[in-house]
C-alpha cells in the first residue's frame, strides 16, 4: 500500500520529466526534441512573467507573515484577556478554501465596491488602493490576501514554539534584567528555530502551490500580469494544448523543491556528523 | 504521548511569569499594556472586516449595495440572496445555486477522508513499528512527496484515470485525494505511533498479538487523538480544494469549490454582490464549524501536518 | 521449570557490535540478575531472549529447546517492562488476559488464571481500572501479573523498579522476591541499580561492553572481583584504588605505594607475585580501620580531607599518595581534618589488580 501511495510520485514524476522532452500537444506522444520545450519555456513572456511573479509573491508573503505572524505571537504571550478568541480570530482564514480567501479579498480591493469607494463615500475622495487593477500592483493584492490567510498560522506555531521555550531561561533573563524585547528578539527567536522552520516550510510549499488564490481573484490577469508557475502548467495541459510545454514547466516547479531539500539534507548531516564528533572529541 | 506538543495551556503561561502576588502581575493601564492590546485589537479588525462585510453584504439587497457603504449594516435585511446562492444562483445556462455542489463535496469528503485515514495510519504504523528492508528510503521519499508541487505529477495521473476509465468520476477524485493525502497523513501517524513506547509493542509481542492484532486491538484504540487531528486536517483539506475537483470529478461532480468559483467569476449577467457573498460563506461554512467546534486540535493539526520529520 | 542457556550470542546493531560471543547458563529456578552501566548490553540480552531483537549468531536455548527463532510468544517467556507497558485503552484485567485472549484460551480458564494472579499479588480491585487511573506501584504490579498469567516457566524483568520511587522501589523488591521464593520460576532480571542486583540475585552478571565480565554469586561479586570494573562498579562508595609496585620483604609480598612500603601476607595470588609488578590496590571503605591496629597487620598513611557524616555511619575522605580514598568510620568517631592517620587492612579481604590489565591477581 504504502509502495503504491510512493509510487504514483515517483512514477508521475518521471513521466512529467520525459515528457518535457517530447512535442506532445493535447495528448503525450513519444516524438523527443531534446530541450526544444524548455529554450521555449524560457523564452515565453508568459513563463518569465510568472517566475518573476513567484518570486516578488514568495519573498514579500514569507517576509510579512513570518514578521507580522511572531509580532502576533509575542504579543499573545503577554498575559492577555481574551487570548482563545483573539487566536480563533487570528487563525480562521486558514480553515477557509484559498477559493474563499481570493473572491473575498477580490471584492474587497474591487474599486467600485470595496474599501476604496468606501473611504471615498465617507469623504476622502482622493484615496486610491484599488492595486488589482493595475498589472503594476495586482501581485500586492495577491500579498495581502495571503497574508491574511496565512499569517494566523503562523502565530499559532510560533506562539507554541514560544510557549514550550524552558520556563527558567526567563527567569534567568529577568534575573539578569534583560529587556522583553531583547529577550524575545535574542534568547526566544533563536530557540524556536524548529517552530520557525514548520511556519517556513507551511508558507514556502503554499507559495509554490499557489493557484486557487490567483484563479478566484485575477485569472492570472490583468492581462498576463499575475501569472504563476502553478497557473501556466495548468494551462498548457489544459486550454493551450501543449503538454510537453506544460511538463517542462512542471519539471522546472520540481527544481525549487529538490533545492530546497537538498539543503534541508546537508542541514541534517552536518548536524549528525557535529553530534558524531562531539561525542568523540 | 501525543504526536507535537503543540498545546497552549494557560498553565504553561503560568509556570513562565510566576503566580507571586505583585511584581509581574500587569499593570492595568501601562501605556505598554495598551499598546499591546491595540496592536492585538487592530490586527483583529484586519481579520475581521472582511468576514464582517461579507456577512452585512450578504444581507443587503443589491440597490443598497450600489450606494457603495460597505460597512453599513444593512437597512433592510433580506434572506433571498441566500436562498438565491443555494437554489437559483447561475453558471453559466445550469440555475440550481449551490446545493448541487454541497451534495459532491460530501459524496468526495466523507469516503476520501476515510480511506484515506486508514490507509495512512496502517502506513504510519508499519513505518514506526515494523523495520523492513528500505523503510528509510520509503520514509524519505514520503517526506519528499509531501513537498511535491501537484502541478508536477498532475498530468500523468489524468492520464492514467482516463487509460483506468475512471476519468471524470467520483472514484477518480476519491483516489486522487488518498494519493495526495498520503505523505502528509502517513507521516503524522508515523511520528504518533513513533511516540508510543516501544516497550508497548514488544509486550504485544510476547503476549503473542501479530501484525494486525497489535495494530487492531492495542495501537487502534490508542489513536483517537491522532486521528482526530487527522479528519480535521482531511476534512478541511479535501472541502477545500478546487483544482483537483476542477481537473479529475468531472462536471457532475464538481464540488462546492469549483461550482463557487464558477458562479462569481461568471461573465454572463449582472454580478450580484449579495448572492455571490452569501454563496462565499456557504462554501466556507463547513471548513469553519470543523475549526471552532475543533479549536485546539486545528492547530495541532496544522503544525503537525507541516512535516516535522 | 525451564532452564535458559544462552550459546555463542552475537548481536550488532549496524556496524556496532553490542554482544559478541556471548554464553550464559541460568539453571531452572535461578535469579539471574544482569548488572552494568548503561550501553553494556544487558537489555539487548534480555531482548535477545525474548526474542525482541533478531540475533546475529549464536543461540538461545529455553527448556531444552532451541528458541533462537521462535516467535516471543512460542518462548514460554513472561516479561515485565520499565514503563510497564500497559496498553492504555484497556482495563488492569484486559491487560492480563489480553495474550489469553489472543491465544483464544477457554473462558473459564482465563478467569480461573485472573482469579489466581490477582489473588497472588493482591490487585483484585484494581482489575475494573485503566492504567491512567492506577499508582505507578499498582501499574507495575498489574504488569507482572501480565507476565504471571501467561503461567510461563521463564520470567523476564526489564529494569521494572527504575521508574518507581526509592520507598515503592524497596517493597517492592521485597515482594519480588518473596514471589520468586513461592514459584521458584526462572527469573532473569536486568538493573543497574546494585542494591537490587546484591538483594535479589542468586547470582549476579556484571556486564561491561557486550561481554559478562563476572558471573558469580553476590558475595562472590563483592569480595573478590575478577577485575578493576566489577570491583569499581559494584559496592557503594566505590572501591578505594591505591596505585603501587609489588616488591617482596624477607620472603612474603608486599606492596610500595609511593614511599610507604606495607605487606600483603595472607594475600591469595592466583599466580605468585613478581617483583617490581604495577599493580593496583583494592580496599572497600569499610575494610579500611583506622583505631585497633593490632587486629588488622597492613597499613597505609592517611592524610584527612573532609569528613561525610551520613547518618547511620560516617565517610573519612582523605589521600594515599595521590589517590583519594574513603573510609567508613562511626558516626561518632572524631578525627581532625589536615592529621595523618594510619589505616589498617587485612591483606586477604582487599584485591590486587594488575595495573595494566585491571585483571585480578
Amino acid at each position: 500500500m504504502i509502495a503504491v501511495a510512493v509510487g504514483v510520485y515517483v512514477i508521475g514524476i518521471a513521466f512529467t520529466f520525459y515528457w518535457s522532452f517530447t512535442s506532445s500537444k493535447l495528448f503525450p506522444n513519444n516524438n523527443l526534441v531534446g530541450l526544444d520545450q524548455y529554450r521555449r519555456l524560457w523564452s515565453s513572456d508568459r513563463w518569465l512573467v510568472a517566475v518573476n511573479n513567484i518570486w516578488i509573491y514568495g519573498v514579500l508573503l514569507i517576509v510579512f507573515s513570518l514578521v507580522f505572524g511572531y509580532l502576533l505571537a509575542v504579543f499573545m504571550d503577554q498575559r492577555i484577556r481574551q487570548e482563545a478568541v483573539l487566536r480563533s480570530i487570528f487563525l480562521y482564514p486558514f480553515a477557509m478554501s484559498l477559493i474563499v480567501t481570493g473572491l473575498i479579498w477580490q471584492w474587497m480591493l474591487d474599486p467600485n465596491l470595496g474599501i476604496e469607494q468606501t473611504l471615498h463615500g465617507w469623504g476622502w475622495t482622493s484615496f486610491h488602493f484599488s492595486p488589482l487593477v493595475d498589472p503594476e500592483t495586482a501581485i500586492y493584492g495577491l500579498v495581502i490576501a495571503g497574508i491574511w490567510q496565512g499569517s494566523g498560522v503562523t502565530m499559532a506555531i510560533l506562539l507554541a514554539g514560544l510557549r514550550g521555550v524552558d520556563s527558567e531561561i526567563w527567569k534567568a533573563a529577568r534575573v539578569d534584567g534583560i529587556p522583553t524585547w531583547r529577550v524575545y528578539l535574542f534568547i526566544a527567536l533563536p530557540m524556536i528555530r524548529g517552530a520557525l522552520a514548520t511556519a517556513f516550510v507551511l508558507q514556502c510549499v503554499g507559495v509554490v502551490r499557489v493557484y486557487d488564490l490567483i484563479v478566484a481573484m485575477t485569472g492570472g490577469g490583468p492581462g498576463i500580469a499575475t501569472q504563476m508557475p502553478a497557473v501556466y502548467v495548468i494551462q498548457m495541459i489544459s486550454s493551450s494544448q501543449n503538454v510537453g510545454q506544460g511538463m517542462a514547466a512542471a519539471t522546472m516547479m520540481l527544481l525549487p523543491i529538490l533545492v530546497v531539500l537538498a539543503f534541508g539534507g546537508l542541514a541534517m548531516w552536518r548536524r549528525r556528523r557535529r553530534a558524531a564528533m562531539g561525542a568523540t572529541p | 504521548m501525543s504526536a507535537g506538543d503543540m498545546t497552549l495551556t494557560d498553565t504553561e503561561a503560568e509556570a513562565r511569569w510566576g503566580t507571586q502576588p505583585g511584581g509581574v502581575k500587569p499593570r492595568r493601564f501601562s501605556p505598554a499594556r495598551l499598546g499591546i492590546y491595540g496592536f492585538l485589537v487592530i490586527s483583529a479588525l484586519f481579520f475581521l472586516i472582511p468576514l464582517y462585510v461579507m456577512i452585512v453584504t450578504s444581507l443587503k439587497t443589491m440597490p443598497e449595495i450600489r450606494l457603495g457603504h460597505l460597512f453599513s449594516l444593512p437597512g433592510e435585511v433580506t434572506f433571498q440572496p441566500w436562498v438565491d446562492a443555494w437554489l437559483n444562483a447561475c453558471t453559466g445556462r445550469d440555475c440550481n445555486g449551490l446545493h448541487p455542489g454541497f451534495l459532491n463535496s460530501l459524496k468526495i469528503t466523507i469516503p476520501s477522508v476515510v480511506v484515506s485515514i486508514i490507509i495512512a495510519s496502517i502506513n504510519g504504523y508499519a513505518l514506526s513499528f515494523w523495520r523492513y528492508k528500505g523503510a528509510n528510503l520509503f520514509f524519505g521519499l514520503l517526506v519528499f512527496g509531501a513537498f511535491v508541487p501537484y502541478q508536477v505529477v498532475i498530468y500523468p495521473l489524468i492520464i492514467a484515470a482516463r487509460e483506468a476509465g475512471l476519468y471524470s468520476t467520483l472514484a477518480a477524485i476519491v483516489i486522487v485525494h488518498t494519493i495526495f493525502g498520503m505523505p502528509i497523513l502517513t507521516l503524522l501517524f508515523r511520528n504518533y505511533y513513533a511516540s508510543v513506547p516501544i516497550e508497548l509493542f514488544k509486550a504485544g509481542r510476547v503476549d503473542g498479538a501479530g501484525f494486525w492484532q497489535i495494530f487492531f486491538r492495542i495501537m487502534v484504540p490508542m489513536s483517537v487523538p491522532i486521528t482526530t487531528v487527522a479528519v480535521i486536517l482531511q476534512v478541511t483539506g479535501i472541502w477545500n480544494d478546487f483544482l483537483f475537483g476542477v481537473v479529475f470529478a468531472g462536471r457532475s461532480n464538481w464540488p462546492m469549490t469549483v461550482q463557487l468559483n464558477n458562479i462569481v467569476n461568471t461573465t454572463t449577467g449582472v454580478r450580484e454582490y449579495n448572492v455571490n457573498m452569501a454563496a462565499t460563506i456557504l462554501t466556507a461554512a463547513v471548513p469553519l464549524a470543523v475549526y471552532f467546534i475543533s479549536g485546539r486540535w486545528f492547530v495541532r493539526g496544522i503544525a503537525a501536518g507541516a512535516v516535522k520529520g | 521449570m525451564a532452564s535458559v542457556s544462552i550459546k555463542k550470542l552475537g548481536v550488532s546493531f549496524g556496524s556496532l557490535n553490542v554482544l559478541r560471543d556471548l554464553d550464559l547458563e541460568v539453571d531452572q529456578g535461578e535469579f539471574i540478575v544482569l548488572l552494568g552501566p548503561s550501553g553494556c548490553g544487558k537489555s539487548t540480552l534480555l531482548n535477545a531472549v525474548a526474542g525482541l531483537l533478531d540475533v546475529d549468531a549464536g543461540q538461545v536455548w529455553i527448556g531444552g529447546k532451541n528458541v533462537t527463532w521462535e516467535e516471543p510468544k512460542d518462548r514460554g517467556i513472561g516479561m515485565v517492562f520499565q514503563s510497564y507497558a500497559l496498553y492504555p485503552r484497556m482495563t488492569a484485567e484486559g491487560n492480563l488476559t489480553f495474550g489469553l485472549r489472543v491465544a483464544r484460551m477457554p473462558k473459564d480458564e482465563i478467569a480461573r488464571r485472573v482469579d489466581r494472579t490477582a489473588d497472588l499479588l493482591q490487585i483484585k480491585p484494581l482489575l475494573g481500572r485503566r492504567p491512567a487511573e492506577l499508582s505507578g506501584g499498582q501499574r507495575q504490579r498489574v504488569a507482572i501479573g501480565r507476565a504471571l498469567v501467561r503461567d510461563v516457566d521463564v520470567f523476564l524483568f526489564d529494569e521494572p523498579l527504575s521508574n518507581l520511587d526509592a520507598k515503592l522501589r524497596t517493597e517492592l523488591r521485597v515482594e519480588l522476591k518473596k514471589l520468586h521464593n513461592q514459584l521458584n520460576s526462572t527469573m532473569i532480571y536486568v538493573t543497574h541499580d546494585q542494591i537490587e542486583a546484591l538483594t535479589l540475585a542468586d547470582r549476579i552478571a556484571v556486564m561491561h561492553g557486550g561481554v559478562i565480565q563476572q558471573l558469580a554469586a553476590p558475595k562472590e561479586i563483592y569480595r573478590r572481583p575478577v577485575n578493576r570494573f566489577v570491583a569499581g562498579f559494584v559496592g557503594s562508595p566505590a572501591m578505594n584504588f591505591l596505585e603501587g609496585t609489588l616488591t617482596i620483604v624477607d620472603g612474603a609480598p608486599a606492596i610500595r605505594i609511593g614511599d610507604v612500603t606495607t605487606g600483603l601476607a595472607g594475600y591469595d595470588f592466583a599466580a605468585a607475585p613478581v617483583e617490581g609488578r604495577a599493580v593496583v590496590l583494592g580496599i572497600r571503605p569499610e575494610q579500611i580501620v583506622l583505631a585497633d591496629a593490632a587486629a588488622a597487620p597492613s597499613q597505609v598513611p592517611i592524610d584527612i580531607h573532609l569528613i561525610d557524616p551520613m547518618g547511620a555511619d560516617s565517610l573519612l575522605w582523605g589521600t594515599v599518595g595521590s589517590d583519594t580514598v574513603s573510609v567508613r568510620i562511626g558516626p561518632d568517631d572524631e578525627y581532625t581534618v589536615g592529621d595523618t592517620v594510619a589505616g589498617h587492612f587485612h591483606p586477604d579481604q582487599a584485591s590486587v589488580f594488575d595495573a595494566g590489565t585491571g585483571v585480578r591477581l
